[in-house]
């Protein structure tokens, strides 16, 4: 256990010292900024808005879960890069460098050795996304006073996607190169990404092909499907046309949802670990 | 009465082959370290010395053959337990101080030896004044000298040392020479890749040359240097008895006296190492 610390804490050192981790930050700052400076207008504009009386819109909620949608995807988005910097190079990269070799020598365990460099940047990333989304969802109930219907699992969910890229990136640090790496897993995310906005294109215009082509896409790269489903969850209570008018933007959520994804979600990051760590106890430094 | 059962050796490769896909690295080599001895490894570019030593100490797989450290399989918690490590290119996280990189690695050899230890090994590689420079600010060869340290983290029986003195300045080398020498008194076996000649013939007890992944020569220093004549210095001038040996110059020293020729000097000539090395390794361009 002294290990697993001893190492998880060195990849800690290692990850909020990185150049990287200060750009997330000063991005992360004006991202919120920014944000809640969106918000104010947003939501002090609101009340001059009011729709025809036959159609039934709540804007506040509208634009609550609109807003928040948009947050989780940057926090989504500047986690995943928080990540795959972080993690891209723990084996490849660090072994190129010499930094590798003289923790392999040490009796901890090679297994035990990734496990702990996983668990490190794990942390890092989800106490990074919990307090975005957390400040996200703060910024909105403070100037629109709208909170969605489920707090804590949308953040989680993110979060989750988030260490699923990890496990990936740690994963293909074994196979490629850090370059290679890092091209490949941010291929993966923007492959996930565009495969969630075609299900809403194809739900729109209610294509089962494209909706198909997108849940496919979901359950092969379940950051994406965790990340659907927390949009799915801040709209959850928004019923009629103002809930159908979400789903037709880009923060509509999950058409793959519920305790299935997350369980395949769960397994699928197991069998990421376990893949990296069988391919890193055979891998040549 | 059962047998008592024999002291593994230090370090040992038995039939060790290595092979990255088309190019054979290693063709069955056996070698080994006993315990209290240092064994030099010698060889041009591409022998194999480097692959040898990754796998005595489990970077690399071996792809047939074993290889064993205190009788346990390299690369195992049991084997890196008794063994200490210090990689050709390595770096240390340049934010590290060098009290905190030799702390890392206690933790991580379970070294109970604090402070204190980490205090006497910066002394050992004169690196005392600089126990909290941080490693980014440090010249290479200190760096090397840090290395040299951490590889010495929880006094390891055997030590692994893959050109340890390549980044030193001569003041260095000698420092890290002595250290050798003290180990091996103190019953530390090692194994040093080097290609400073010099270097592996003041310090090791045995030397292994490696050409294309297979151990050409092997032996004491003394026994790898081959007789290569008797110098005689007479008043005649100085003449060179080519293939006479130790046991020949007395014989050689009389039958000039019985010839009645004055004799100033006589010298039993050996090979260099380095004229061992370049027979073995053949033209390689090491």
């Amino acid at each position: 256990m002294s290990a697993v610390l001893t190492i998880a804490g060195y990849g800690f050192r290692e990850a909020v010292r990185r150049k990287v981790f200060a750009v997330v930050v000063l991005l992360t700052a004006l991202f919120l900024a920014l944000f809640w400076l969106a918000n104010h207008f947003v939501f002090t504009r609101l009340s001059t808005i009011s729709p025809p009386t036959d159609v039934n819109v709540d804007t506040r909620t509208f634009a609550g879960a609109f807003l928040l949608g948009l947050a989780m995807f940057a926090t989504l988005f500047l986690g995943v890069v928080l990540a795959v910097f972080l993690t891209l190079g723990v084996v490849s990269g660090d072994a190129e460098r010499g930094l590798l070799q003289p923790l392999v020598v040490r009796p901890v365990g090679r297994s035990t050795l990734l496990l702990s460099r996983f668990l490190g940047a794990a942390a890092v990333c989800i106490v990074y996304v919990l307090a975005v989304y957390g400040i996200a969802v703060a910024i909105i109930d403070v100037a629109g006073h709208w909170t969605p219907p489920s707090v804590l699992a949308p953040g989680v969910e993110l979060a989750g996607g988030v260490v699923i890229v990890i496990a990936l990136s740690i994963l293909g640090s074994i196979l490629l190169s850090s370059t290679a790496n890092g091209i490949a897993v941010f291929m993966l995310f923007g492959a996930g990404l565009t495969a969630g906005l075609l299900g809403t294109i194809g739900h729109a215009l209610n294509s089962h092909e494209i909706q198909h082509a997108s849940k496919i896409a979901a359950w092969a790269l379940p950051f994406e499907a965790l990340y659907q489903d927390g949009l799915r969850l801040i709209s959850s209570n928004a019923h009629g046309l103002t809930g159908f008018l979400l789903q037709l933007g880009p923060f509509g959520g999950a058409y793959v949802h519920g305790w299935g994804i997350r369980v395949w979600s769960a397994g699928y990051l197991v069998v990421a670990v376990a893949l990296a760590v069988f391919a890193f106890s055979r891998r040549d430094l | 009465m059962p047998y008592p059962r024999p002291m593994p050796q230090a370090l040992a490769v038995h039939a060790l082959e290595k092979r990255y896909g088309p190019v054979q690295a290693l063709k069955g080599v056996d070698l080994s370290v006993e315990e209290s001895e240092l064994v030099g490894l010698l060889g041009p570019n591409g022998a194999g010395k480097s692959t040898l030593v990754k796998i005595a100490v489990g970077l690399v797989r071996a792809s047939r053959g074993r290889a064993e450290v205190v009788g346990a399989r390299a690369g195992s918690r049991a084997a890196l337990a008794e063994l200490g490590y210090l990689a050709e290119l390595f770096r240390f996280p340049g934010w590290y101080t060098a009290d905190e990189v030799l702390a890392l690695h206690q933790r991580l050899s379970h070294s109970d030896g604090g402070a204190a230890e980490r205090k006497h090994l910066l002394e050992r590689v004169a690196l005392a004044d600089a126990r909290n420079r941080r490693v980014d600010g440090m010249s290479k060869g200190m760096q090397q000298r840090l290395g040299i340290a951490q590889a010495l983290v929880g006094s390891p029986r055997v030590l692994v040392l893959d050109e340890p003195t390549s980044a030193l300045d001569p003041a260095g080398r000698r420092i890290v020479r002595v250290l050798l020498e003290e180990l091996r008194d103190r019953g530390a076996s090692v194994l040093l890749n080097s290609h400073l000649l010099s270097e592996i013939e003041l310090v090791c007890d045995r030397v292994a040359i490696l050409r294309a992944g297979e151990v050409v020569a092997a032996g004491s220093p003394d026994e790898l240097s081959q007789p290569r004549g008797v110098e005689l210095e007479t008043d005649e001038g100085v003449r060179t008895v080519e293939g006479a040996a130790r046991e020949d110059a007395a014989r050689l020293v009389a039958e000039a006296v019985a010839a009645g020729r004055r004799v100033y000097g006589v010298r039993v000539l050996t090979s260099t190492l380095e004229e061992t090395y370049l027979e073995a390794v053949g033209d390689e361009v090491s």
